[in-house]
């Protein structure tokens, strides 16, 4: 038994390593603003997949709610409904619906404002990336939806969602379709990054006008090859970075893919943001998948360079704990937007 | 005699799966108790319909509420003489196929909905405040309908939950369900404490087969219609076994009145199909004290007002007006006992 020792301590040593880096970030102390944001009778959120706000404090909403529904009738079942986009203003008052009945609504995975306030929205089940003017109509679609869904859907693993151009799973496909997308950023020049996501493992390009340039990634767990790609920021000199939580690290890349550095101290990377202004933090959550509220859960700040400046929260249902958050809005430094999965909600955190 | 003998043992092997879901109760020599139903109860506004009334509970002001499935799964809440107040709900990702709705001691209401795995708490106005389990996501697509063994129970993700209860402390508690065969505890803000039974089907004390309806008495005991195991069960605090009960028929749900002297109802209800016999020998109502001893019984299986058609769930806030919602007559009745 004393032989084991030395083994077994420097194995627990090295083990530690990384839940040391966690957990010793110091506890940012926050608050959690009652009620941030006031619904009619008769709306609902669900899953929250996405929340932002613009540069009004507008705050955005897409979330998972109504009934997913497939149509029974002819030789193919057709998917539709099941996600709403909400608008709410500045004192969360809700304003008005966009997007009712929308072809492209069907899984909330995100929505991100831009710098001119567009609204964009990612869903995870049509696949689309809508770019929605301020008046919510739309101004550019990426991707298409799957004209069908097969029933029952295919085993995990045995390809695409039915539709055209999903590839096999993990393929890099060079193409403006994706497979369960996750997320959309810009840079300064207003080119746009995909996260592709889920079923597919890579990062599309596109230019500001919706013009295919290129993609980088597969399914693997080298550098600059994703488990699977959750999340994305871009800060302002153009560096990408991509949440791997498949990998459970943050990749960060060029602008034009090439592999810089990554950060694995962080758990599972499941929501971005990068801060605005010369000095820029990005926040990245550990979210608790949904079957697990007694682990995980956590926010962390970064700085730039992976250094963790601090913690917030863990998984659990009251006010400042999470359930699964797959959203994060930043746009004031303190004053954090989080939406929900497995809590259905949104917080609205004051950081001291 | 002897010629429907034969015929219902014929029936028993011929619904050999169903056959232990018309158990006639052996309680013996049980009072009867007289009531009237109260006739039409609920003013339905034009043009809605009642779907199956899975769901019945009422509020300390005695507004009741319907959880039923209309061609969408919808709440709604009548005042006390019946008149429609509102709908709860409405197109909330939670809602797909109802099973049970529950008010607790602050009037908050809790919906138990078996379609999308969730247990949802609502303000007593209607706004949402927590929600237990998860929807499976739709982006997995249509998922074909499972065969053989359940999947490993997990702490906080249901299997088709059946019903919802809380002890004095505001601990919450979960039957659940169909396709796991469990009781769960959760802390007031939902955090797992412990279960009984797993996901797997057992006939022991602590196991279930198909835990269906649970209430919790003012001691803290949970009673558990033990639908497929023909039995209620009731364990302590803890999850413990304490006793069971195997003489009211089918264990198909439990109501524990509200006030110092806590009454049980038990149904035997008449099970889904209707298979021939079985109006003959189910679809009563027992009523019990907490220490099992039987006081009575009413009611029988009939598709006629009055009568009994697979009464789903009970609400006995007041046990000498027992609420009854039925799946198969789309029907919610107050009965006054005498």
């Amino acid at each position: 038994m004393k032989s084991f020792t030395p083994i077994v301590l420097g194995a627990v040593l090295l083990a530690g390593v990384t839940v040391r880096a966690q957990n010793q970030a110091p506890e940012i102390a926050f608050e959690s603003v009652a009620n941030p944001l006031t619904l009619p009778d008769d709306i609902y959120l669900g899953e929250v997949g996405g929340v932002a706000a613009n540069s009004k404090g507008d705050v955005f909403v897409y979330t998972r709610t109504g009934h997913p529904t497939i149509s029974i009738g002819g030789s193919r079942a057709f998917a539709h409904g099941g996600s709403r986009l909400f608008q709410f203003d500045r004192s969360g008052k809700f304003t008005r619906e966009i997007g009712k009945d929308s072809y492209g609504m069907m899984f909330a995975q995100q929505v991100r404002i831009d710098p001119q306030d567009n609204v964009w929205i990612v869903d995870q089940m049509t696949g689309y990336v809508m770019k929605l003017d301020s008046g919510g109509r739309v101004l550019m679609l990426l991707g298409r939806k799957p004209e069908s869904v097969p029933v029952p859907a295919p085993a995990p693993g045995a390809g695409g969602r039915g539709g055209r151009g999903g590839g096999l799973p993990g393929a890099g496909a060079q193409s403006d379709v994706f497979n369960r997308p996750t997320d959309v950023a810009w840079d300064s020049a207003g080119n746009i990054f995909v996260a592709d996501g889920m079923g597919n493992a890579r990062i599309a390009k596109f230019d500001s006008k919706g013009v295919f340039i290129k993609s980088w990634g597969s399914r693997g767990t080298d550098p600059g090859m994703f488990g699977t790609v959750t999340a994305l920021a871009v800060d302002a000199q153009g560096n990408v970075y991509a949440a791997d939580g498949g990998n459970k690290r943050i990749q960060v890349f060029d602008n034009n893919g090439t592999f810089k550095t990554q950060f694995a101290n962080v758990g599972t990377p499941s929501a971005l943001c990068m801060t605005p202004g010369p000095n820029q933090f990005l926040y990245s959550s550990n979210s608790n998948p949904p079957e697990d509220f007694d682990s995980g859960g956590e926010i962390y700040k970064l700085k730039l360079d992976g250094t963790v400046v601090g913690r917030l929260g863990k998984a659990g249902k009251r006010p400042k704990e999470f359930g699964t958050v797959n959203s994060i809005d930043c746009r004031s430094e303190n004053s954090l937007l989080v939406g929900e999965v497995s809590n259905m909600r949104v917080q609205k955190l004051t950081l001291r | 005699m002897t010629r429907r003998f034969a015929c219902v043992a014929l029936v028993l092997v011929l619904f050999g799966a169903s056959a232990s879901a018309q158990q006639k109760a052996t309680a013996q020599n049980v009072q009867e108790i007289s009531y009237t139903s109260v006739p039409n109860l609920l003013k339905i506004p034009a043009g809605e319909t009642l779907g199956e009334a899975v769901g019945v509970a009422t509020n300390s002001s005695g507004h009741i509420f319907v959880y039923h499935r209309s061609a969408t799964t919808r709440l709604w809440e009548f005042d006390r003489n019946g008149a429609f107040v509102r709908e709860i709900g409405k197109g909330y990702y939670g809602f797909e196929f109802a099973h049970s709705v529950r008010v607790d001691p602050q009037d908050n209401i809790w919906t138990v909905d078996e379609g999308t795995n969730t247990v949802t708490k609502f303000s007593p106005e209607g706004k949402f405040l927590m929600v237990l389990g998860r929807r499976p996501p739709a982006v997995e697509g249509a998922v074909a309908t499972a065969t053989g063994p359940n999947p490993p129970a997990q702490k906080y993700i249901f299997c088709r939950p059946t019903d919802v209860g809380w002890d004095p402390q505001g601990n919450i508690f979960v039957s659940d369900g169909y396709c796991n065969n469990r009781v769960v505890k959760f802390d007031k803000d939902g955090r797992f404490l412990a279960q009984a039974g797993s996901e797997k089907a057992g006939s022991e004390p602590g196991q279930f087969n198909l835990p269906h309806g649970l209430q919790v008495d003012g001691q803290g005991n949970v009673w558990v219609a033990d639908r497929t195991n023909n039995r209620y069960q009731v364990l302590d605090n803890n999850l413990k076994p304490l006793k069971t009960y195997t003489n009211l028929g089918v264990g198909w749900t439990v109501c524990v009145s509200s006030g110092p002297h806590q009454y049980v109802f038990a149904s035997n209800s008449n099970p889904n199909g209707n298979a021939p016999g079985t109006w003959a020998n189910t679809g009563e109502i027992y009523k019990l004290e907490l220490d099992g001893t039987i006081l009575g019984k009413f009611g029988h299986a009939s598709k006629e007002f009055g009568g009994f058609q697979v009464v789903h769930m009970m609400d006995c806030r007041n046990p000498n007006e027992v609420i009854v919602g039925e799946i198969e007559s789309w029907r919610v009745q107050k009965l006054v006992l005498r």
